[in-house]
């Protein structure tokens, strides 16, 4: 135990005495801070009247009140998660391209103490980069509904719910990063997959799949749409045709946690606890 | 500083697809005394002692220190230091910082980073980025790795690679100091001339087998030794090695008689009367001794 604790000390010192966290970090905020308050002031526009619908061809998607701030909200996981996974995937992959397993497995002989030493710092650091895109969705965001005369919502338990969930969903992706990570130690291959995947492949999939019910069903499985579920909303979900119901928010948990554990525990298997040459 | 444990290697293999890397090694490291690991390069070096510390498996036999096994070490860092060949730092991590995160990870104090940085001449540099560091510097930064816990046991992997000059003749005393207290130091290299003026014993293999193992002084009498002799009136000398039954051959500067023993010369060409110009032994060289051991086919 004592020695977990320990690995958990050094996989924090791993991440926080180098610069990627928080260029991650300010990229991230920058990036939500942007969406959620530039598509705040469109739709807080739209709906009071502010801008006229006619400008705005919404398709005839009516949003009602009440469901806009948790829509700009959660930009912070629907849109920011890839900035964990990126963040987990590249602490596990650094570990092989930087040659940095010997003496972390000399220090620490035991590999899979290692290991879930590295999930369990980089879900808490994945959380805290859900404060900082939070910060950005619901700091910017609300504060430009509100200035659009719009409920902000910041009194509802139900943000405050959001927020919490949306924390969690950002720690379980920082560790689907970790355990991609070990499943494909070359660093360049695991930074395309997911970018190609959280960018392009699953978005597609999920519109592929909302358009028959089967299909729906399956799709709400997708990592993506797991984490929406979990989250409680997305534009995502708003963006598709009508579907499946989604997962229960703590179904969704729980298939995110599914994918990060058995990422990483075939990634133990195929690179962590081979030969360190 | 805990006491030097004995390094045993117990019949170790290790195949890497079929091919043998290693194949039935045994051999023990005494403490207090510089063990160079030695042998050219491919012939298993670097494969054992990533066996020896847990981060190859072996396809079988076991290495252990005073009888334990690398993993099953209760505080690894602080009984074994070990700093191997490859350049295993993040290039945007500080020294400092690369030292501290593996010290937390031991358990070990926070003071050690800077102590060890200081006793391997980095501490002007502590705080620079390894990404800048020449390679002298790394392996000052890996030796210092080896350090943290202030180990009994130092295993280290051609240290002296990439060293200036200052810095080899800086490792040869550091070896002889870290042996002096009492540790158990295994180095390895593939120049015996690099490590002969700082080893006691020497364990040498060749494409993954051991084929000689004892002290230094050992590989001097191993060559078939020879003893040069001349005389102003050849003819005769060579006569009377015939005549008692000394094989020689013609060399540049004399007879080269097929004896260890100048005395034995001397004696012959004494009692025949003749004259002397040269008498020595002809040495082989150590370096000579090793590759005529690792040699056999694919000398360097």
């Amino acid at each position: 135990m004592i020695s977990f604790l320990r690995s958990v000390s050094a996989e924090f010192a791993k991440i926080f005495t180098t610069r990627l966290w928080w260029i991650l970090a300010i990229v991230l905020f920058c990036y939500i801070g942007l969406l959620a308050g530039g598509l705040a002031a469109l739709f807080g526009g739209v709906q009071t009247g502010v801008i006229s619908p006619d400008t705005v061809n919404t398709g005839g998607a009516a949003i009602t009140f009440g469901t806009l701030p948790p829509l700009i909200y959660s930009f912070a996981s629907s849109v920011g998660y890839v900035f964990p996974v990126l963040l987990g995937a590249l602490a596990s992959t650094g570990e092989f391209r930087h040659q940095t397993l010997t003496p972390t497995f000399l220090a620490t002989p035991r590999r899979g103490v290692v290991l879930g030493a590295k999930t369990v710092t980089l879900i808490l650091i994945g959380a805290g980069l859900g404060l900082v895109a939070l910060a950005a969705s619901v700091g910017i965001g609300g504060g430009v509904l509100s200035a659009f005369g719009v409920d902000a919502l910041l009194q509802g338990s139900g943000t405050w719910l959001l927020v919490a969930r949306t924390l969690l969903a950002m720690g379980l992706w920082a560790a689907i990063g970790v355990g991609l990570g070990v499943l494909v130690p070359n660093q360049v291959a695991s930074i395309v997959i997911v970018l190609a995947f959280t960018q392009f492949i699953e978005p597609l999939l999920r519109l592929a799949a909302s358009f028959l019910e089967v299909t729906a069903k399956i799709g709400n499985f997708l990592p993506g749409a797991a984490s929406d579920a979990l989250v409680g909303a997305s534009i995502f979900t708003v963006a598709s045709p009508a579907g499946a119901a989604p997962l229960d928010w703590w179904q969704g948990g729980l298939v995110l946690l599914g994918y990060a554990l058995i990422a990483t525990i075939i990634g133990y298997f195929v690179s962590w606890k081979k030969d360190v040459t | 500083m805990p006491a030097g444990a004995v390094i045993e290697f117990h019949n170790i293999s290790k195949r890497f697809g079929g091919v043998a890397a290693v194949n039935d090694l045994s051999f023990t490291v005494e403490p207090g005394r510089v063990t160079g690991f030695l042998g050219p390069n491919g012939a298993g070096k670097t494969t054992s002692l990533r066996i020896l510390l847990g981060l190859v498996a072996a396809s079988s036999g076991t290495a252990t220190f005073g009888g334990v096994r690398y993993r099953d070490l209760p505080h690894p860092l602080a009984m074994v230091g070990a700093a191997l060949e490859a350049a295993s730092f993040h290039p945007g991590r500080s020294a400092r910082d690369h030292l501290a995160v593996y010290t937390i990870a031991a358990g070990l104090p926070r003071t050690r980073v800077l102590e060890v940085l200081t006793q391997v001449g980095l501490a002007a540099h502590a705080a620079q980025r390894v990404g800048g560091y020449s390679l002298g510097m790394r392996q000052r930064l890996g030796l210092a790795y080896a350090l943290l816990g202030d180990p009994g046991v130092l295993v280290l992997d051609e240290p002296i690679n990439g060293l200036d000059p200052e810095g080899i003749r800086w490792i040869r005393g550091f070896l002889r100091d870290m042996a002096a207290e009492g540790r158990t130091v295994l180095v390895s290299s593939h120049l015996l001339s690099e490590v002969q003026q700082s080893v006691d014993d020497v364990v040498i293999i060749a494409r993954g087998q051991l084929v000689h193992l004892g002290p230094l002084s050992s590989l001097d009498t191993d060559a078939a030794p020879q003893t040069i002799v001349d005389s102003p009136d050849r003819d005769a000398l060579a006569a009377a090695l015939t005549a008692a039954g000394i094989t020689f051959s013609i060399g540049r500067t004399g007879l080269l008689a097929a004896t260890p023993d100048p005395g034995l010369l001397g004696h012959l060409a004494f009692t025949a009367g003749v004259e002397l110009s040269v008498l020595h032994r002809q040495k082989a060289g150590l370096e000579d001794s090793f590759l005529a051991l690792v040699g056999g086919g694919h000398s360097l």
